[in-house]
């Protein structure tokens, strides 16, 4: 079923009792071609390009709760294209690309919503910083442009300009980044996934790899064993334990980031404000909602919630940017697990076993991947060859020396 | 989180900084024949478990000290802290040939 205007007016007038499920609940098939383990944005979104960029073939998605209860359920929805580095910036540009035609693409409205993001600048040296960001993004495609303090205080007035340790000096503005509606993006990746054939096998949690002479044939489950060509593993925040389950250890770490979501408020900040001084970032959602996050808990942790200090110290960053945050109350916070790697970029790439494929070391940047992250990873699963924009996500580049250090932190996951 | 402090009684997780997995304590001998795998393993691999964890505390806001500290990943449970320093003679103790040579 396609969505249109025609057919949502059709189902207004006749008491909307036509709708139908959105995906089969596929039970598992004995064998397929592709498994992907992880039914998240990541996972869906590799089905679903697998299946159509790639040509026809057997596919299953396996997901051990239900769609979209993972880090696709659990993040702050921003998309953006604002890195720095060539390993980095031609890949996000990419899915900034498949972000803005993914409605069209998906006939499925994820409220894709370029409202601008905004980094704001505190000192000379971050505002050189920021030139050199922006002139890095707009060589690769993406847009930048740079405010002085006037630009920033006629988007924003009731920002706190005068800070007596971060006064804002600025902003680098993306005007094409923006937010998207998180769940409608797994919805809509398992919709298209399921209509092109793929099997979506929810509350099916893999237990065990079968690899036969550094060969993967297969995956054990909690619904029984199930054969496979090629395994694709794309379960961040678990990608340590699932790796484990073939004998590997990864240069991840697992740590929890804690958001949260004021009471609705009438609409006051259009866009997106990132304040890297304190480390907080804002958006206000369609509903109303203040959105915003900062710092991860710095602790390893698989525990999906976060401690108080952090909550705490995350709310003292947003006060000293806009200090009318104070007059809201703070309707709920929670925390979703995330892979920290090493050089606080992410990989997809090929493992040493045949068959084996590995997508995860996200950080805390996982959303706004989600299509290149598919894309690439479909790629890679077709093809043995990584996508042109994601050829240095490599396991190995620890060892060759090749790391992506976006932030310059070197080997301390927690610092990312 | 409280760390129950072997010196000091309990204390406030915030008073302190983490650096992770307690395997770093067990630095790779720089001589041996495979040191570059070795220490490829030993700053960038982690076994990063899913329960039980032994890692490093440093008490940088109080006596500045390094703990090491047993915590529940999956409850932030804490079920053991130890002076860094105990452990470490504790492992010279038990005296690995590595360890012999330096």
């Amino acid at each position: 079923m396609r969505y249109s205007a025609f057919g949502l007016i059709k189902e207004a007038l006749s008491g909307h009792k036509g709708w139908r499920p959105q995906w089969r609940d596929a039970a598992p098939k004995p064998a397929y071609d592709y498994v992907i383990i992880g039914g998240g944005g990541h996972g869906l979104a590799t089905a679903y390009y697998l299946a159509k960029e790639f040509g026809g073939a057997r596919i299953a998605v396996l997901e051990k709760g239900w769609i979209g209860g993972g880090n696709v359920g659990r993040n702050t929805t921003i998309i953006r294209s604002n890195y720095l580095l060539d390993g980095n910036e031609p890949f996000y540009e990419f899915s900034l690309k498949l972000w803005e035609n993914l409605e069209q693409d998906l006939n499925y409205n994820a409220m894709v919503s370029q409202r601008g993001i905004l980094n704001l600048i505190h000192s000379d040296a971050q505002r050189d910083a920021a030139r050199r960001r922006g002139n890095a993004m707009i060589l690769n495609g993406s847009d930048a442009e740079l405010l002085d303090t006037a630009g920033v205080r006629a988007m924003y007035p009731f920002l706190n300009f005068d800070d007596a340790r971060f006064p804002i000096k600025g902003g680098l503005l993306h005007r094409r980044g923006g937010t998207v509606r998180h769940d409608a993006v797994a919805w809509g990746y398992a919709r298209g996934a399921d209509q092109r054939g793929v099997d979506i096998i929810q509350n099916c949690e893999v237990t065990g790899l079968r690899i036969d002479g550094g060969k993967v044939c297969g995956v054990e489950t909690s619904r029984g064993y199930i054969g496979a060509g090629k395994v694709g593993v794309s379960v961040a925040g678990n990608s340590s334990r699932v790796m484990a389950l073939a004998g590997m250890r990864l240069p991840i770490e697992s740590h929890v980031l804690q958001a949260f979501v004021s009471e609705g408020l009438k609409p006051f900040i259009p866009g997106v404000i990132t304040y890297g001084a304190g480390h907080f970032y804002c958006s206000q959602s369609d509903k109303g909602g203040l959105v915003f996050g900062g710092d991860i808990d710095m602790y390893n942790s698989y525990a999906q919630r976060g401690n108080l200090p952090v909550v705490e110290d995350v709310v003292e960053s947003g006060m000293s940017l806009i200090p009318a945050l104070g007059r809201a109350r703070l309707l709920r916070s929670w925390g979703g697990i995330m892979d920290m790697s090493m050089d606080g970029s992410p990989f997809i790439d090929k493992t040493h076993i045949d068959g084996l494929y590995f997508n995860g070391g996200w950080c805390y940047g996982g959303f706004k991947a989600t299509p290149a992250a598919g894309y690439c990873f479909a790629h890679l699963l077709k093809t043995d060859r990584p996508h042109e924009t994601a050829t240095a996500y490599r396991l190995d580049r620890f060892m060759t020396g090749r790391m992506i250090d976006e932030k310059g932190q070197g080997a301390q996951p927690n610092l990312h | 989180m409280i760390i129950n402090h072997p010196l000091l009684g309990p204390r406030d997780a915030q008073e302190f900084t983490y650096l992770g997995d307690a395997g770093l304590m067990n630095r790779p001998y720089w001589l041996s024949e495979t040191a570059l795998q070795q220490f490829h393993d030993y700053l960038y691999l982690r076994q990063n478990p899913a329960g039980e964890h032994r890692e490093l505390w440093f008490h940088e806001q109080g006596d500045r000290s390094w703990l090491v500290v047993t915590r529940n990943t999956v409850t932030h449970e804490i079920l053991k802290v130890e002076l860094a320093r105990d452990v470490a003679l504790a492992n010279r103790a038990a005296n690995t040939p590595q360890e012999a040579l330096q």
